[in-house]
């Protein structure tokens, strides 16, 4: 095991988990955000409402994260109006495709955890609040989606690191994440035990920190500990 | 219309039907400012489902509610049944109509005080002091002032109770309906929770109340009716009901009910 290789690597590999946590906290923010109108639609019982969400879970989670990565990164240049739109300013930077696949991959699974979750808040409690008078918006954002994010908080951090692990891909668009940067250095020094070794030492530890974070978050949230959460995921 | 003017709640021949069979067949009640009025029976006889389609927590297929003179609007849904027609009416009368319910319901998110303030604070839109002003003195009144900051969950079922009556009565309701309050509590629990409804009673509020609690029933209730296959078998003065019922089958409901 060649060890200066490694402490030479650190300074790029540290550079590329700056990246790959960039694109985990982006696209895990802006997939919760997308999830929720996108579970609360799916649970409509209105069909015109429901099968839009039904359809882009159906797409996004049937088929592989590599698949829609190379679709919106490779594909959609190969149209001459998706060129020539102003969405191309976004389209033709990888670190952007990178993040709309990741967000729209990510919220596919995370409208899923928060319908599940959502189904299982005790239909007495909405009753509570409908019979003092709450309007239907105020029976969502002060009672069920609060009560759904906490139900959903285990699930959505499981999302969370294995999302982690799923931004690897980034870099076959040619980004510089831990991946990536372990790829450069690899074809530098033809080490790739070294190289390889050190990056997945790198995602261990954001796992773990990741991990840390979720315990601390499910701690502040739940402060009525006692309270036993049903998990559908 | 005359009626209504004396009448707070009126609720005119409620029908309901789950899946093919009818659970209410025509049930009316009237109740004046003050009146606490018992609804006993059998289960399986309808009260619950007649207390929750007083204020659409359950849509009846036929009848009407009359809340202090306003009919909450309705139109034809699917299958016949009733839904609300304007959501923002239906809301605004529910906010006059407390409903405690068998279990409690609590949101288990919010403690104890931010449970009672939370409606004041969203529907009725009072501040926060006010609404935490208000909530103390009703956390005073059902003993739960040291609990404040409890979480449901860390509470007994009596105290839960107790805590859903405070949330209730944190919307100054114009009637309060209570759905079986103490069903789901141990026998221990029972009467602090029956002393807290009592004593509603005493200071003239309107209830309406279905309960199997009959020795309580009778001591506060100026009114009772028994329903028996989703009908009123018999209607009337809780003197009457329990010592001497028209009806045979409220007599043999009450030698078995009554201790």
């Amino acid at each position: 095991m060649n060890w200066q290789a490694i402490t030479d690597m650190l300074p790029l590999l540290a550079e590329g988990a700056g990246l790959t946590l960039q694109l985990l906290f982006l696209s895990g923010f802006l997939g919760l955000c997308l999830a929720v109108p996108v579970a609360i639609a799916r649970l409509s019982k209105t069909w015109w409402i429901n099968i839009l969400p039904r359809t882009y879970v159906f797409l996004f989670r049937g088929t592989p994260l590599l698949v829609q990565l190379f679709l919106i990164y490779y594909g959609l240049g190969q149209f001459e109006a998706v060129r020539e739109s102003i969405f191309w300013i976004v389209l033709k930077e990888a670190y952007w495709c990178a993040v709309i696949t990741f967000t729209l991959h990510t919220g596919a699974y995370i409208s899923e955890i928060l319908r599940g979750a959502i189904q299982t808040v005790p239909v007495g409690e909405v009753e509570a609040a409908r019979a003092v008078g709450m309007s239907h918006r105020q029976v969502y954002t002060r009672i069920l989606l609060p009560r759904a994010f906490r139900i959903a908080l285990p699930a959505y951090g499981n999302e969370i690191i294995l999302m982690l692990k799923a931004s690897a891909l980034a870099s076959t668009i040619t980004l510089l994440d831990i991946t990536g940067m372990a790829r450069t250095v690899y074809a530098k020094n033809y080490l790739p035990m070294e190289s390889f070794l050190t990056a997945g030492a790198f995602y261990l530890v954001l796992t773990y920190g990741l991990t840390l974070f979720i315990r601390y978050l499910e701690h502040r949230l739940h402060a009525d500990r006692k309270e036993p959460v049903v998990i559908i995921g | 219309m005359a009626e209504n003017d004396t009448h707070l709640l009126n609720v005119e021949g409620i029908h309901k039907r789950f899946g093919g069979q009818d659970v209410l067949k025509g049930i009316s009640v009237k109740a004046k400012r003050g009146d606490v009025i018992s609804i006993l029976g059998s289960s399986g006889s309808g009260k619950s489902t007649f207390l929750r389609c007083i204020n659409y927590l359950e849509y009846p297929d036929q009848g009407r509610v009359v809340v202090d003179g306003e009919e909450i609007l309705t139109k034809t849904g699917k299958g016949g049944m009733l839904v609300p027609a304007d959501q923002k009416q239906l809301a605004r009368l529910r906010a006059r109509i407390g409903f405690v319910f068998q279990s409690f319901n609590l949101w288990p998110h919010l403690n104890v005080l931010e449970n009672i303030i939370e409606a004041p604070m969203q529907v009725l839109k009072l501040s926060k002091k006010d609404a935490i002003e208000r909530a103390e003195t009703l956390l005073d009144r059902v003993g739960l002032a040291d609990h404040r900051n409890h979480y449901p969950s860390h509470l007994s079922g009596g105290q839960q109770q107790r805590a859903a009556i405070a949330r209730t009565l944190a919307m100054e309701p114009d009637v309060i309906l209570f759905d079986e309050p103490t069903s789901a509590l141990d026998p221990e629990l029972v009467n602090e929770v029956l002393n807290v409804i009592g004593s509603l009673a005493e200071e003239g509020r309107t209830m309406l109340i279905v309960t199997h609690e009959m020795g309580f029933a009778r001591e506060v209730s100026n009114q009772t009716m028994f329903l028996h296959e989703g009908k009123v078998e018999e209607q009337g003065s809780p003197d009457k009901m329990f010592n001497n019922a028209d009806s045979e089958r409220v007599r043999t409901f009450m030698a078995s009910h009554i201790h």
